[in-house]
Formats: structure tokens, sequence, C-alpha cells
């Protein structure tokens, strides 16, 4: 299969992008001066990053298409507001999380943004279980660009009058050269931001006069450094179909009154776990002195028994050491609680620790 | 009177008598990306020709890092360990990685020199 390209590949090759492939796109990994550097300038100012590869999934409909995503997620979407988004998983009838999303509520309908890799199965999933009786589209003509950091709100407003004034974690429709572009105050780095869905057509000019205004290009490379660091999950590596969302200590994003009825698949494997308890629940990891514990290190305890796994680790530029996440068996997963991981054959000491490893600084309300 | 040499693996050679001094080149630190993470050979332990003798890792990923002659590990540049980030700024020189006491000479010779690597370098840019 050809690697796809975003409507931004001739920008990122300007600005002398090293790619990767990444869930079949030719994507940016970093620009020329690293990731270190991409990672900083995101939290002391803004960066902007490419997701166009993940998936705008709008489905249309009115109150029945309310009662049959409740069916789907663990979400009171009949009390969600105009332009509100929540965090959310579509999970399997074993409460398995196939991914973790972003809903929106939209004038016509919900506007979902997927993962890039699982954007495709979601989209039969979700086509499968909503019977095929309300229109669907995973619209390939919009990119999705991402802009994060506290100067992003200034720099983003002098291009789309009126951002700023948009709450954490809701949306509106907005001009961009009398184009409408949907924009949510979100993202996915531990800062405040926005992500602007826009014509692809539109994408390149929309980036470069916000790389006018001081922003600056930031590739997947950093986009990993700064979501570990902010204790988010990654899918494919924190969160996957042998991981419940109880399991993956999100129990946070799923709603209490939903809870309190059920009716939602997966929901007799959530309420479960919830009520007994689980075997193994996703940590934070703070490895002592500078060793970096990767995806798949082996994490035992003080006598030496498995007890774990790390699912994301490298470098926090912003912490200045290593960080990490993982699963641990439910006894081991008190703070400061003593673990040792196994790199390169040798034993590392390391400590239990909360997420995140970096305090957000997302604008609750600016009204 | 000192030459450079330099390794298939990206690594580069100074012998002065019988101590070698080996660190990565430029070449392999614009590949590696910020190296954020240094772990040397022991003081006083023996290393093998192409063998591992430490490792560097960038936020991406980790690397070995090879000798491309055998030797003694006679001294370790802890400077390295503590600052990762030096041996992207000064990799062919304050950076360095080990000392060798080697043992033959000889084992000097497959290696190539200036020229040849920076073709060799540009010619495998992955």
């Amino acid at each position: 299969m050809e690697t796809k390209k975003t409507s931004l590949y001739q920008l990122h090759q300007d600005c002398n992008a090293k790619f990767v492939e990444f869930a079949g796109y030719q994507m940016p990994i970093q620009y020329s001066e690293g990731i270190v550097e991409e990672h900083k300038f995101t939290r002391n100012h803004s960066g902007i990053f490419d997701v166009s590869h993940m998936g705008q999934l709008f489905i249309y409909g009115g109150d029945e298409l309310i009662k049959d995503l409740e069916k789907i997620f663990p979400l009171d979407l009949k009390n969600l507001k105009l332009n509100h988004s929540k965090y959310s998983f579509l999970m399997d009838k074993d409460a398995g999380i196939q991914d973790d999303l972003i809903i929106t509520k939209i004038d016509e309908g919900f506007l979902i943004i997927l993962n890039a890799a699982c954007k495709d199965n979601d989209f039969k999933i979700l086509k499968e279980l909503l019977k095929e009786k309300y229109k669907m589209v995973l619209d390939e003509n919009r990119s999705l660009i991402a802009i994060q950091g506290p100067k992003s709100s200034q720099i983003l407003n002098e291009v789309v009058d009126g951002v700023k004034d948009l709450n954490f974690m809701s949306g509106n429709w907005f001009l961009f050269d009398n184009q409408k572009v949907y924009i949510t105050r979100s993202g996915y780095t531990g800062e405040d931001g926005f992500e602007i869905s826009i014509l692809n057509n539109y994408a390149d000019k929309l980036t470069r006069e916000l790389i006018n205004k001081g922003s600056k290009l930031v590739g997947l490379g950093a986009r990993d450094t700064l979501r570990l660091e902010a204790g988010l999950c990654l899918y494919g590596h924190d969160l996957d179909k042998d991981k419940t969302p109880v399991e993956a200590n999100l129990k946070w994003a799923i709603s209490k009154e939903r809870i309190s009825k059920g009716d939602f698949i997966g929901s007799d494997i959530i309420i479960k776990q919830l009520n007994d308890g689980v075997t193994k629940i996703r940590v934070g990891i703070k490895p002592e002195g500078r060793i970096i514990a990767r995806e798949k290190t082996k994490i035992f305890n003080q006598s030496d028994v498995h007890i774990g796994e790390i699912t994301s680790g490298t470098f926090g530029p912003s912490v200045n050491g290593p960080v990490a996440m993982g699963y641990v068996e439910n006894k081991f997963s008190k703070k400061n609680t003593k673990v040792f991981l196994e790199v390169r054959g040798k034993k590392y000491a390391a400590n239990i620790c909360s997420l995140p490893f970096y305090k957000k600084s997302y604008v609750k309300g600016v009204n | 009177m000192s030459e450079v040499k330099y390794s298939k693996e990206h690594e580069w050679i100074k012998l002065e008598g019988d101590v070698a001094t080996i660190g990565i080149t430029k070449h392999a630190t614009e590949m590696l990306g910020d190296i954020v993470f240094a772990e040397l050979p022991e003081k006083g332990s023996s290393v093998e020709k192409d063998g591992t003798a430490g490792v560097v890792e960038s936020t991406k990923a980790a690397s070995d890092v090879y000798t491309p002659v055998s030797g003694e590990v006679v001294d370790t540049n802890q400077e390295i360990v503590d600052d990762p980030s030096k041996i992207n700024q000064d990799p062919e020189n304050s950076a360095w990685f080990f000392k060798l006491k080697i043992k033959d000479k000889s084992e000097m010779d497959s290696l190539m020199n200036k020229d040849d690597y920076d073709k060799f370098a540009k010619e495998n840019n992955t």
C-alpha cells in the first residue's frame, strides 16, 4: 500500500522535516532543530503539529443518535452541551479498549477524533453498531492542525479572531479566509492549545500564517515526549484491547451517571472492576538516575518478582530526566513503591509516581 | 604524530602511542538526534574489536556503541555521562567516550581515513 501524504507535506519538506511512516502516512518525526528544542519551544512558546492523519468522523443525527451512541460510549451524551467535548473510548464487550477518542457535540450530530491507526476499523465497528441508520463521514477532505503551548492562544487569535474566548474542551466554527473551520480548545501535550479542523486546500496557508506569527512546526517525536510528560496515553502502547479503562486508570472519563445504569458495551466488566478492583493498573514510573526504560521493559518488585511492564518510556526534556509509564500488579501501584527495571540485562531502581510528570497549564475558563 | 581513523559503525579513533581515544562521529550524532543518555564500559575491563562498548540513547531509541579495536579500558569520560548533550555539541573532540590500551595496532589497518569515511557516511545516510 502506498503511503499517504497530508496536505502539509510540502511545508514539512520546506522546513527540513525528517519523515517516518506512521499508520500509513509519511509524517514528520522532527525538523532541523531536533526533538528536545521542539519540545521546549512548545512548553515555553507555541508549537504546531500536523495531526491530519487522525480520523475526523462526522456522524449526523438527533436524539435517536444520542441514545444509540450512549449504548456504545460510557458518556452522558444527552447532557453534553453543544460544542462541548469529552475524552472517551471505543470498547469491546470485555471492555478492552479498541481506540481512545475525543467526541464533540456539533449542530448536526457529533464529531469524533480517532487515532490514525484505528480509524478505518473504528468506522467499520461504529457503522455496524449503529446499523447504518445515520450518515457517517470519515472526512478525508479536512486536515487537523494542533497548536499547543502558552503563546498559542494569542498567536491563533491573530489569525482566527475570537478563538481566545473558547473554554477548555469546547469548540466552535470560525472563519479563516472566508472558510468555515472548526476549532476546539484541546490537545495532547499538557499545554493550553487548540485543534483546528480545516479543508485540505487551506491547511498550508493557515499553518504558514501561524509560523509567521511566531509559532513553529513540531514533529511526532516531540509530540511523544510532551504527551508522556503530561501522563497521557498513546494507543497501541499504553492502551490496547487487552486493557480496560479501569486498568488504564482512566475511570475519571467514565460517566458516574452511566455506571449506575450500565447498558453500554463493556459495562458489565467496568462495573465489576470498579466494585472488585483490578489486578493490574497503569502507573507513572520514575527511574532513579538517568537510565531510560522503554516499552516492554520488565518491572520487578524488591523480592525480584516480575510484576509488570513499561508501555511508554523516554527522556522528558522539561523534567530533565527519564519518565515512563506502565502496568503493574495493583498491590505494587502505590505512590513511592520501589521497583526495579530490567534494561540490557541489568536492574535499575525506580519509583512508582503520580501522573503527570509535568504539571498542566490548561486554561479552564476565560469568560 | 597521531592519525584519526573511522569505523563503519561511525566511531572515530585516535591513536597516541599505544593508547587509543574513541568516540562517535558528528555524522552519527546527526543521525541519532539529541543524545540524552550515555553508558560507558567499566575502567579496567577488556573489550574486543567490533564488540559493544557502550550505549547512547536519543529521545527516540537506544543504539550500541562499538569499539573498532581490542584493548583494556584505561579511562572513560564521565562528563558525557553527566551531561550527554555534550556529545551533540563536540562529538569528535571533548566528548570522547573511552580510552583503550590497545593490544594489536594492526587492527587499525582496516579502518577508514577521513576522506573515505566522509564518502561512506554520505552514501549510508540512514
